[in-house]
């Protein structure tokens, strides 16, 4: 279980530039939980995935798993219970080393390194049957560069090498916005099945308020540094667009701001 | 086979490990480190004063190794605990290494002349081989290895690989020493082979070995690190073998190696760039001229089928 309490953190404190990427923010996952996560421009969302994966510490305020604190531990330590994938298709893996060579490193996420060799007959046989799951052909490219790859197919190969371990918890922070409608599609089909199949605890930030309303048991909505909705998946299902449009200007008093918002 | 060819040989397979340390962070760790001017004069440093001394010859060349071992490893930490420009980091060590080496040598030139040698009684060119091709492939097994991979994975991209949980500062410090290692050991055998270490041995050494890490690669290619440290070590062996023809030419002088090292590595620098630009200029023109061709001869059948069924 992961909670987030009273967790603020603001820019540039005491300058004129300053400004509140979260403040105050309580959020607790339940096991098995998928979170959509919308919000407008600097609405707090990416601040919130770099808080829970260490890349940033909050001004006040702790991050648990599982009960314990991790609010000071360093991004490499928390990977053991994180998995992650970006918004970028490049960022989540290594470009000039193969297939089964990310795969490799991915497989020991969050454990010593030390001599074993990373490719091993036994590990490839692990890896050549997730590589099907993604039912792309990747299984019999092994020896690939990952840089050959599509930005779909490296995206693809993310998502897999974040979850096949089984993290505590997922965090997927627009993992299919830089993606054509297409190749979105079969992210987002494909992280609905592993999610599923592995009962991942999920955190999604979306900018796709369709799929916002779709996937996952549970929407939250933000703005200005604050959760200002929180969605059960009872409620979710009878969520439209227009709705939550609707609420979002209720609460907050203005339309909605987000260049980059898709409506489905 | 003696004579210069020989020599060039001999003196490439001696200075192969010191490029090999070069791939380590110019390829590998994508770290442009200049602690190997300093680090190479170290090793020759260490192994001279040992042996001068008495010491077993191979037990100061292992202690050589560990002197470029800690002076990578400093090198390291000041970049990324003490977060200074990589290249900083590099001069920083590099100068600092300068008064130490001449600490550890008590004066600027040792000679080991009638000193006994790990090459007293054997010859280079059976000794070396051995050596390289087994650090060679040493190095191809440990990239392999899962510590291999992430410290791969750290000059690929370290994000990435920070999210799985290697500490990449670790890794990067590993890679650096790992690196300076080979350079000093190097430094040792060179210093063996040619019978002294000199406080000012070790200048321009980075560029010698990217020389060969580029001359290497353009030669006998780099697709995967089996290959990669191959065409590192015959690269060196090259680089070795154009010096030897250069300073066959008359009006060159010995002085004029760095200068004529230099000229190599940008003129290996800059072919593979000019190359590509003219290539990709003439296909885009090739193609631009095809589809003009194309579209010259689709707009003349349209056009005499107008004709035709007005």
């Amino acid at each position: 279980m992961i909670e987030i309490s009273k967790v603020s953190k603001l820019f540039n404190p005491g300058t004129v530039d300053e400004k509140i990427a979260l403040i105050g923010i309580n959020l607790k996952l339940n096991p098995g939980d998928f979170i959509t996560v919308i919000g407008s421009n600097g609405a707090g969302k990416s601040t919130l995935m770099n808080i829970i994966s260490g890349v940033m510490k909050p001004d006040t305020g702790d991050v648990s798993i599982d009960g314990r604190v991790i609010t000071q531990q360093p991004e490499h330590r928390r990977a053991r219970w994180i998995g992650r994938v970006f918004q970028d298709p490049m960022a989540g893996t290594a470009p000039n080393m193969t297939i089964e060579e990310n795969m490799a490193m991915a497989y020991k996420r969050g454990q010593a390194r030390g001599f074993q060799i990373g490719v091993t007959k036994a590990r490839r046989a692990i890896f050549k049957e997730q590589l099907a799951k993604l039912g792309i052909g990747l299984e019999n490219r092994f020896k690939a560069k990952v840089g050959l790859l599509s930005g779909g197919e490296r995206q693809a190969l993310s998502l897999l090498m974040s979850t096949f371990t089984k993290p505590q918890i997922l965090l997927l922070d627009e993992h299919t916005a830089a993606l054509d409608p297409a190749r979105a599609e079969l992210i987002t089909s494909l992280t609905e099945t592993l999610v599923r199949e592995m009962s991942l605890t999920t955190l999604m930030v979306t900018h796709n308020m369709e799929q916002a309303i779709k996937l996952g048991n549970r929407l939250i909505m933000m703005d200005k540094g604050r959760i200002i909705l929180d969605v059960d998946a009872k409620q979710k299902k009878d969520l439209t667009v227009e709705r939550l449009l609707g609420e979002f200007e209720r609460i907050s008093g203005r339309k909605l701001a987000d260049d980059r918002v898709v409506l489905g | 086979m003696h004579g210069w060819f020989g020599g060039a040989v001999e003196l490439g397979l001696l200075y192969a490990l010191m490029a090999l340390g070069v791939y380590i962070t110019f390829r590998i760790l994508d770290f442009p480190d200049l602690t190997v001017d300093g680090s190479f004069t170290t090793g020759a440093g260490i192994a001279a004063v040992m042996i001068s001394h008495g010491a077993e010859p191979w037990l100061a060349t292992l202690a050589a190794f560990g002197g470029g071992l800690a002076a990578g490893a400093l090198t390291g930490i000041l970049h990324t605990k003490g977060k200074i420009n990589g290249l900083l980091s590099g001069i920083l060590m590099m100068i600092a290494l300068y008064s130490i080496n001449l600490r550890i040598m008590g004066r600027p030139n040792i000679s080991l002349i009638r000193s006994e040698t790990i090459f007293t009684g054997v010859s280079v060119l059976v000794i070396m081989p051995i050596i390289v091709i087994a650090i060679k492939l040493l190095l191809d097994v440990y990239f392999r290895t899962d510590q291999g991979l992430s410290l791969r994975a750290t000059g690929d991209n370290a994000r990435m690989i920070r999210s799985f949980g290697a500490n990449t500062d670790n890794t990067k410090i590993v890679g650096i020493s790992l690196s300076n290692g080979l350079v000093a050991l190097s430094g040792a055998m060179v210093a063996q082979q040619g019978g002294f270490a000199d406080i000012s041995m070790g200048i321009g050494m980075i560029v010698i070995g990217l020389a060969s890490v580029i001359i290497g690669e353009a030669i006998f290619g780099a697709k995967s690190i089996v290959r990669a440290t191959l065409a590192v070590v015959l690269g060196s062996i090259v680089y070795r073998i154009i010096v030897a023809i250069a300073l066959r030419v008359e009006w060159l002088k010995a002085s004029d190696l760095k200068l004529i090292t230099a000229i190599i590595v940008i003129v290996a620098l800059v072919f593979p760039s000019v190359r590509k630009y003219m290539k990709e200029k003439s296909n885009a023109r090739k193609r631009s001229a095809q589809l003009l061709a194309k579209a010259a001869s689709e707009s003349t059948t349209a056009g005499r089928n107008l004709t035709k069924e007005g």
